[in-house]
């Protein structure tokens, strides 16, 4: 079966079922990418590190949904989800996890460095805080050039205890930037409860008032609420309004990133979180709301069929030629630092 | 045609230049916009070029070059100011991690077309924070390129060759340079990044300098001439790229070499050119390569230590004497 004709049952839902759909594609899609890069992990074809949206899909997938292909998306080290949820073909991101010529950064980016500028996917960030402030400046020229664009930057609990953080916010909504920032809480932070190294109970939400913003909290493991949220900032950006800071609520599956297994969360709070896994949680409702049993088999076959095709292409790829080390350092294409 | 106009003037021209030229230039930092900056190196563009391309900015430098980086990545040309070059040390992340490898990592994907300008080192007694010359943590991120010009003529051409530059720059205005003046030709000014410039030729030595040390190793080789050493200066005006070739031809020709760099004793920019010149002049050298540089000290604040710290002509002639016995 191709992938054209398994992807059928959805062209003639209704424009809400549509959006279902879409949502439902997205969370599986990184549900299914990001088991894969456990396993390819395990295997020891994935070298260094990794840090999985598993549990955290429905954030990635709310926004991808309600943005415009041309707007931008800033990530972290935490970054596999959002850089697929543009539409980046898995391909190439499975290629970069695994250190391959065909990866979208020709291997020199890695797990923690995604980004897909063609896609709006405008690069994963490795170091706390960092790109909230890049966001702005990409928003900043969007404003200027008057082109409509909105930017979204994604970033953890930890990141709200960060400078970066506070220097980004004040001066977004100084200069009433088209961004949208998008705190997605799990809980922790790296290995330590966000709340025992927090002034205030919603890391995030709470600093809002600090910088002239809404307080917005959402279930980040409901891809409804988080799509509606989604649209509105996005909405109120494009038009005009300014940025705004959003609280999503979430929760890791598994650890912070490959070298931990999470051992230090109480079970029933694991328990508790993986009882509202977005992603069987909303193929109940989407039934319930009498949505095609084929329809989600079919998108769950596409997306199964598509890392399959991933890890095959990935696995075949050739290592980056050593040559290619020197080469993007300049605009020019090369590495000379004299003459 | 040709006029005298203070280094400080020559900032606000070079900017004004390329703002008029290329409307995706936009200018941002502290205090740069109605204030004229803190040196008065900006004054007036503002008033030409209004707040959307000129912009106060909050104390926050990762938000300043953080905005800097983000709209490089998306189509301006951004020209970020930071005040003084000791606080690059609060916004280290974006200067050293971001904005030299964000291209690549992505393997080419984006461009970075920014400037950072700044006021580097010593001599106007303010202490150990607002003093230090720190172009050499600069030249030390693969990535950046390194700029730092002694005279208003190059701080037009090189920042004009900066904001043309499709990679990130380090713009170092040595801050005690701003009141000096020197002759501007008329009209638009463009140099090229990496093309050192010889401005005095001689036989017996070859003295490097860079910055607010040229105006110090001319004087120096004016003083050699009197006692019968012929020095040649050569202003690097750019630590990358680096013009080695103007550096190795002139060492091989004198067959001795002094670096005058403000950097403090270790590490600084002199030993990455002594280096060179041991690796590929060694068999044609008649003297030790020397450098002279700021001790390896925090530069102090009262004018009597600072002057007595900083590379003096003295300390160049001495050195250049020594060298050639």
């Amino acid at each position: 079966m191709s992938v054209t004709e398994i992807a059928e049952p959805t062209a003639n839902a209704s424009p809400e079922e549509q959006v279902w759909l879409g949502l439902y594609r997205q969370i599986f899609r990184i549900r299914a990418f990001e088991e894969r890069a456990y396993r390819l992990f395990m295997e020891g074809l994935v070298k260094g590190t990794s840090h999985l949206s598993l549990g955290q899909e429905a954030i990635a997938a709310g926004f991808g949904e309600a943005m415009r292909a041309d707007d931008y998306t800033f990530a972290t080290y935490r970054g596999h989800a959002h850089t697929l949820a543009r539409g980046t073909p898995m391909a190439g991101v499975m290629g970069e996890l695994l250190g391959r010529a065909n990866g979208v950064c020709g291997g020199k980016g890695g797990s923690m460095h995604l980004t897909s500028v063609e896609h709006g996917a405008m690069g994963s960030y490795a170091i706390i805080g960092a790109h909230l402030p890049i966001a702005n400046g990409a928003a900043w020229s969007a404003q200027v050039r008057g082109s409509g664009q909105v930017t979204v930057c994604f970033f953890g609990d930890g990141t709200t205890n960060i400078g970066a953080f506070h220097e980004a916010l004040n001066m977004a909504k100084v200069w009433n930037l088209p961004v949208v920032f998008v705190c997605e809480n799990n809980l922790y932070m790296e290995y330590t409860p966000i709340g025992s190294v927090t002034a205030v109970e919603h890391p995030a939400a709470d600093r809002a008032s600090a910088y002239g913003l809404e307080s917005i909290i959402v279930d980040g493991n409901d891809p409804d609420a988080v799509f509606e949220v989604a649209t509105a900032a996005i909405a109120q950006a494009r038009d005009g309004g300014g940025p705004s800071l959003i609280e999503a609520k979430t929760y890791r599956h598994g650890g912070h990133s490959r070298a931990d297994p999470g051992k230090y969360r109480p079970d029933e709070e694991v328990a508790e979180w993986l009882s509202r896994d977005p992603v069987p949680t909303y193929r109940q409702r989407l039934q319930e709301r009498g949505v095609a049993e084929e329809a989600l088999v079919s998108i769950e076959a596409e997306a199964g069929a598509d890392v399959d095709a991933a890890t095959e292409a990935a696995k075949a790829a050739p290592p980056p030629a050593v040559e290619a080390a020197y080469t993007n350092v300049w605009a020019d294409g090369g590495a000379a630092w004299r003459n | 045609m040709a006029e005298l106009i203070t280094y400080r003037d020559a900032v606000a021209r070079g900017l004004a230049q390329e703002m008029r030229r290329d409307p995706s230039v936009f200018f941002l930092g502290e205090d740069v916009a109605a204030a004229g900056g803190v040196f008065k190196a900006t004054k007036g563009l503002f008033e030409e070029f209004g707040p959307e391309r000129v912009r106060d900015t909050p104390i926050s430098e990762e938000a300043i070059l953080g905005a800097a980086m983000g709209a490089a990545m998306t189509g301006l040309k951004p020209v970020a100011e930071i005040m003084f070059s000791d606080f690059l040390a609060t916004c280290w992340d974006l200067v050293a991690v971001e904005i030299p490898k964000t291209r690549y990592m992505t393997d080419g994907q984006v461009t970075m077309p920014l400037v950072i300008r700044t006021a580097n080192g010593g001599g106007l007694r303010f202490g150990a924070q607002h003093s230090q010359a720190v172009e050499n943590w600069a030249m030390a991120i693969p990535g950046l390129k390194v700029v730092a010009p002694s005279n208003p003529r190059d701080v037009i051409g090189l920042l004009a060759a900066a904001i043309r530059d499709p990679d990130p720059v380090m713009f170092f205005e040595q801050k005690s340079l701003y009141p000096t003046k020197g002759e501007v030709p008329d009209g638009e000014i463009v140099d090229e990044l990496g093309v050192a410039r010889t401005l005095r030729h001689g036989t017996d030595v070859t003295i490097v300098a860079l910055a607010s040390m040229v105006p110090r190793a001319v004087a120096a080789a004016e003083e050699l001439d009197a006692i019968g050493i012929s020095a040649e200066v050569i202003d690097l005006r750019s630590l990358v790229p680096l013009d080695t070739a103007t550096v190795v031809e002139s060492v091989k020709r004198t067959s001795r070499l002094v670096t005058v760099e403000e950097n403090p004793r270790l590490v600084g920019w002199g030993a990455e050119i002594v280096s060179l010149v041991g690796e590929e002049c060694f068999w044609h050298l008649d003297g030790p390569l020397t450098r002279v540089t700021t001790p390896h000290i925090p530069l102090p604040s009262a004018d009597a230590l600072e002057d007595a710290f900083l590379p003096s002509v003295d300390r160049i002639v001495e050195a250049a004497q020594k060298v050639v016995q």
